[in-house]
């Protein structure tokens, strides 16, 4: 079965979603991103949907579940490039991703996710939080 | 009300719920729907086309281009030989679900669509018919 490519950079996974995913395709990458954040230790997660021309309640349950358990695992989930078309729709469908952080783009996801895993870092090296 | 093109699909597979937005995308796109109205027919269209496949155990979509003098519009007709809705009220209420889902499908697509109609009787499957025009 086809899978969506899961990347690892530092302590964060990347994903990027390039395909229209049918809601097999969209279980099994909640599955592989579960188990890749238990095998990496990653602290972040990052999940591109700038090619998606549509999220439906499922995929958008999807993502709002990926949140949750890489939440559990002690991991911070962040969704970036939203198409503005696929944000009206999902408002109106009723589907707001509570729980969901999201940026604009990669790079300011990035930054979102670097900036939440800073100042555990700076504890953990014995130093004050700044 | 004139009808410019007419084509049926099935809805077996969670494939044929990818090839419904596809095809809803072409359909809106012949129609002239702008970028926003694209997205939120073929959203309603996937929530639907799920539905008939999740709870009707499969079903087809019929999908018309529509003329209604200078308005141009987009009609989808989702049928499964399902179960069938006991309680269609219920049913479009946002939160309600048999299946496990949010239970926003239904209501969710009603919201995303100007007209909407939908039939069913317990043992007789289930008819939704929405229209969205340009």
């Amino acid at each position: 079965m086809e899978r969506i490519p899961i990347l690892k950079m530092g302590e964060c996974l990347l994903v990027s979603i390039q395909v229209d995913m049918h809601d097999r395709l969209a279980v099994a990458l909640h599955d592989d991103l579960t188990s890749k954040i238990a095998s990496t230790r990653a602290r972040g997660v990052l999940i591109d949907i700038s090619s998606l021309d549509v999220v439906d309640s499922f995929i958008g349950r999807m993502l709002g579940n990926i949140a949750s358990m890489a939440r559990v695992l002690d991991a911070q989930t962040v969704v970036v490039g939203m198409r503005p078309a696929v944000a009206i729709t999902l408002v109106e469908l009723g589907l707001a991703l509570p729980g969901v952080r999201t940026a604009l783009d990669v790079e300011k996801g990035m930054a979102m996710i670097q900036g939440a895993l800073a100042p555990r870092e700076r504890r953990s090296n014995g130093r004050p939080p700044a | 009300m004139a009808v410019r093109r007419h084509e049926t699909r099935p809805i077996r597979s969670a494939e044929d719920v990818v090839a419904v937005r596809r095809a809803v995308r072409e359909g809106s796109i012949a129609a002239g729907f702008s970028l926003v109205d694209q997205t939120k027919i073929v959203t309603a269209a996937s929530e639907l086309a799920r539905n008939a496949l999740t709870y009707g155990g499969g079903g087809t979509l019929a999908l018309e281009l529509l003329n209604d003098g200078a308005r141009r519009g987009l009609r989808l007709v989702f049928e499964d030989q399902g179960p069938g809705i006991a309680d269609v009220e219920l049913a479009l209420r946002d939160g309600f679900t048999t299946g496990g889902g949010l239970g926003l499908g239904l209501g969710g697509a009603r919201r995303l669509v100007n007209e909407f109609s939908i039939e069913s009787a317990p043992g007789k499957g289930t008819r939704v018919a929405v229209v969205r025009w340009k």
